[in-house]
């Protein structure tokens, strides 16, 4: 599997943000996208799980499902973590199993890979900032996807959670997927480097 | 299937939940209703003759007061973003969602008519009517109300907006909503007529709200 990006341009609001990205990610590869704020690396994350469009360039998927669009096989972790204050951890996990397609994986097992298992009948209003970081890792591990989308995945998590997103991911890449991930701090797993805007 | 049974379920349980929609849309129409009779006056003819319009206004009001939050939640809290990537067609998402805040806010408006109907000296008959004619109307209601939903997501506090958007949709359902009612309880019009079209616009509105809603989402994404 490969994932394709050439010439790819953006521009929110009449603004340039980046022009003439190109890379490329095969199975088993990570792509660090780096760059200071604002220099569009979550705009880069998110026009390839489609949910923008580019200005011009092209982004391109090989030898993936033969349905599936680049956004079918992917996992989005955006900065918001997409979980009702309302619902139990368990519950909100369960939906997301449910909605995306899994169905296969165990909610409770990927809540204790992720170390929350203690707390899966809590309302996710009460979670920190780093449990509700966790609680979306388990997303990622409910449904397999072979491509990971993560927007600073890192953030908010402990020392003990860093170890744990570096251990699920070198896994995630062990079984072929593919990781792009938007980060200041090292990811900890082998990673070539797209450096957004910041040249001067 | 899997997946929209899921998010209908998810969606009657943040409704159900404390500070969901569901109660506060009966509370609502509760008030409103109850609220008539002491500004009208103790006029009994009066009120029979009023009673199906403002059945009627009530309902319209307490389902635009909960309509807002339908895509505006997920939208805060990034569940849309998942919901517009998902293998789920999105038309199909929508009218889920619809039939979810139906189920969780409409139903219970539904249940409660015959209830407000005592209050406003409707007898036995009129009040069955009137529950009829909203139990085919407000998913016309949630199903256009939608569309306005999906265009104001990216806006906060878009309730004002989402009104001026709704409203204009709303005028048809409330019109033939309310004539049926009459018609059944007084007027010389059969009910049918009135009703066949009533029926209509709902089912247009199962149709055109789903796609436009879907439509105004992809766009609206920032």
């Amino acid at each position: 599997m490969r994932l394709l990006g050439r010439a790819v341009r953006c521009v929110r609001g009449g603004r340039e943000v980046f022009s003439g990205l190109d890379f490329e990610v095969f199975s088993g590869g990570t792509l660090a996208v780096t760059g200071p704020n604002g220099s569009g690396k979550t705009t880069l994350l998110r026009i390839i799980a489609g949910l923008l469009a580019p200005a011009a360039g092209s982004i391109g998927l090989e030898g993936g499902g033969d349905e599936l669009t680049l956004p079918d096989q992917a996992h989005y972790l955006g900065h918001r973590d997409a979980m009702k204050p309302a619902l139990t951890v368990l519950e909100n996990l369960s939906f997301w199993r449910d909605f995306l397609g899994g169905g296969a994986y165990d909610a409770r097992e990927c809540l204790a890979a992720v170390e929350l298992d203690h707390a899966i009948h809590l309302p996710a209003a009460y979670l920190s900032a780093g449990q509700r970081r966790r609680l979306s890792i388990a997303r990622l591990l409910v449904t397999r996807r072979p491509i990971w989308l993560l927007d600073e995945p890192t953030s908010a998590l402990d020392t003990a959670g860093q170890a744990l997103s570096m251990r699920l991911m070198s896994e995630h890449l062990a079984r072929g997927g593919l990781i792009i991930a938007a980060t200041h701090a090292p990811l900890g797993v082998p990673a070539q480097e797209l450096r957004i805007g910041g040249a001067s | 299937m899997t997946a929209l049974a899921a998010l209908i379920r998810r969606d009657i349980r943040i409704a159900l939940r404390v500070g969901g929609g569901a109660l506060i849309g009966v509370l609502f129409f509760l008030t409103v209703v109850v609220l008539m009779p002491f500004a009208i006056g103790p006029d009994l003819a009066l009120l029979t003759r009023l009673g199906p319009a403002i059945l009627w206004l009530g309902a319209l009001l307490a389902s635009l007061l909960t309509l807002d939050r339908m895509f505006a939640a997920d939208h805060e809290d990034g569940s849309l973003d998942l919901i517009v990537m998902s293998r789920t067609p999105l038309e199909f998402t929508c009218a889920a969602k619809a039939l979810a805040h139906w189920l969780a806010a409409g139903v219970p408006l539904i249940i409660a008519t015959p209830v407000l109907g005592l209050l406003l000296n409707l007898d036995v008959a009129a009040t069955l009517t009137v529950a009829l004619t909203l139990l085919v109307g407000t998913p016309a209601l949630t199903f256009t109300g939608m569309i306005g939903a999906a265009l104001a997501v990216t806006l906060h506090r878009g309730g004002l907006l989402l009104a001026v958007l709704v409203l204009p949709l709303s005028i048809p359902i409330l019109i033939f909503g309310v004539a049926a009612s009459e018609a059944a309880i007084s007027g010389p019009l059969a009910f049918g007529t009135p009703f066949s079209i009533l029926c209509a616009l709902t089912l247009v509105s199962f149709v055109i709200g789903p796609f436009a809603a879907a439509a105004s989402l992809r766009q609206g994404l920032d």
